[in-house]
């Protein structure tokens, strides 16, 4: 089956955002396809390179990074809901005059019209949030 | 690209979390999208289409007269909740006159909020094929 995924909430703030990747990867484990992970409201924090976690405790940036990289995953943050939370990749950041970014290797940023094409290309579309 | 049977459902204030501006704002992508877009309140989220919403006091921008567009978005499906309603006590006279012209009938201004039960809710959910929940 063909999945969107969208995540709408932050990592360690709440537990969507570790079952939303958990149900990903155990989708990508039995051979579905992941057409896209998208990520909105307060999940779009989970596209920065710049968290660092306890030592003893989860990646989840990273996760999302390995996962993508094994499976060429499609992980897309909102732009607007990015702009208001300071996520922002180098062209973007330049665009709005910021002196640094921090987008996570493998996310990209675009608009919401990349979620509504993921629930009409898909078979399912699951929400993880509140 | 095909059309599906797209549903928002919207749970919370429109106050207090960013979920309902958020929600609004994916309503209007999906519209341009030309996709069979319907609305649902229920919970809290029957206060997001409540009328004469101030929200100057807590510094926050008043959207809620965006809901009066989503008729010109040819979104003309605002399915509310009547348990939500009444557990609050409020009544359809609490909202906002949400209306669409119908360009089958003459353009004719007809009402866009339709008052649902638990189980026409649930029927109407059926015949979804995308549901987002905020």
């Amino acid at each position: 089956m063909k999945y969107t995924i969208l995540v709408n909430e932050g990592p360690y703030q709440h537990q969507s955002a570790d079952t939303a990747l958990q149900f990903t990867r155990a989708a990508l484990e039995k051979g579905h396809e992941i057409f896209r992970v998208f990520f909105y409201h307060d999940g779009v924090n989970n596209g920065t390179r710049l968290t660092v976690p306890p030592a003893d405790d989860r990646l989840i940036q990273k996760a999302w990074t390995e996962l993508a990289e094994k499976h060429g995953l499609d992980l897309v943050i909102c732009i607007a809901a990015a702009q208001r939370r300071g996520i922002m990749d180098a062209d973007e950041a330049k665009r709005q005059g910021l002196d640094a970014n921090n987008i996570a290797p493998g996310f990209r940023i675009s608009g919401l019209g990349q979620l509504v094409e993921g629930g009409i290309q898909s078979d399912r579309l699951v929400v993880f949030g509140d | 690209m095909s059309t599906k049977n797209f549903l928002f459902v919207n749970r919370k204030a429109p106050y207090g979390t960013i979920y309902a501006l958020e929600s609004l704002e994916v309503v209007l992508i999906s519209a341009a999208f030309e996709q069979n877009v319907s609305l649902a309140f229920i919970d809290d989220g029957v206060y997001q289409i409540t009328k004469g919403q101030n929200s100057k006091g807590i510094g926050m921008k008043n959207f809620s007269p965006t809901y009066r567009a989503l008729g010109d978005y040819d979104i003309t499906k605002l399915y509310v909740s009547s348990e939500s309603l009444a557990e609050r006590g409020l009544t359809v006279d609490d909202l906002m006159e949400l209306t669409y012209e119908d360009a089958d009938d003459d353009y004719a201004e007809k009402p866009s909020i339709i008052l649902a039960n638990r189980e026409e809710m649930a029927a109407m959910m059926a015949e979804q094929e995308v549901i987002l929940s905020f």
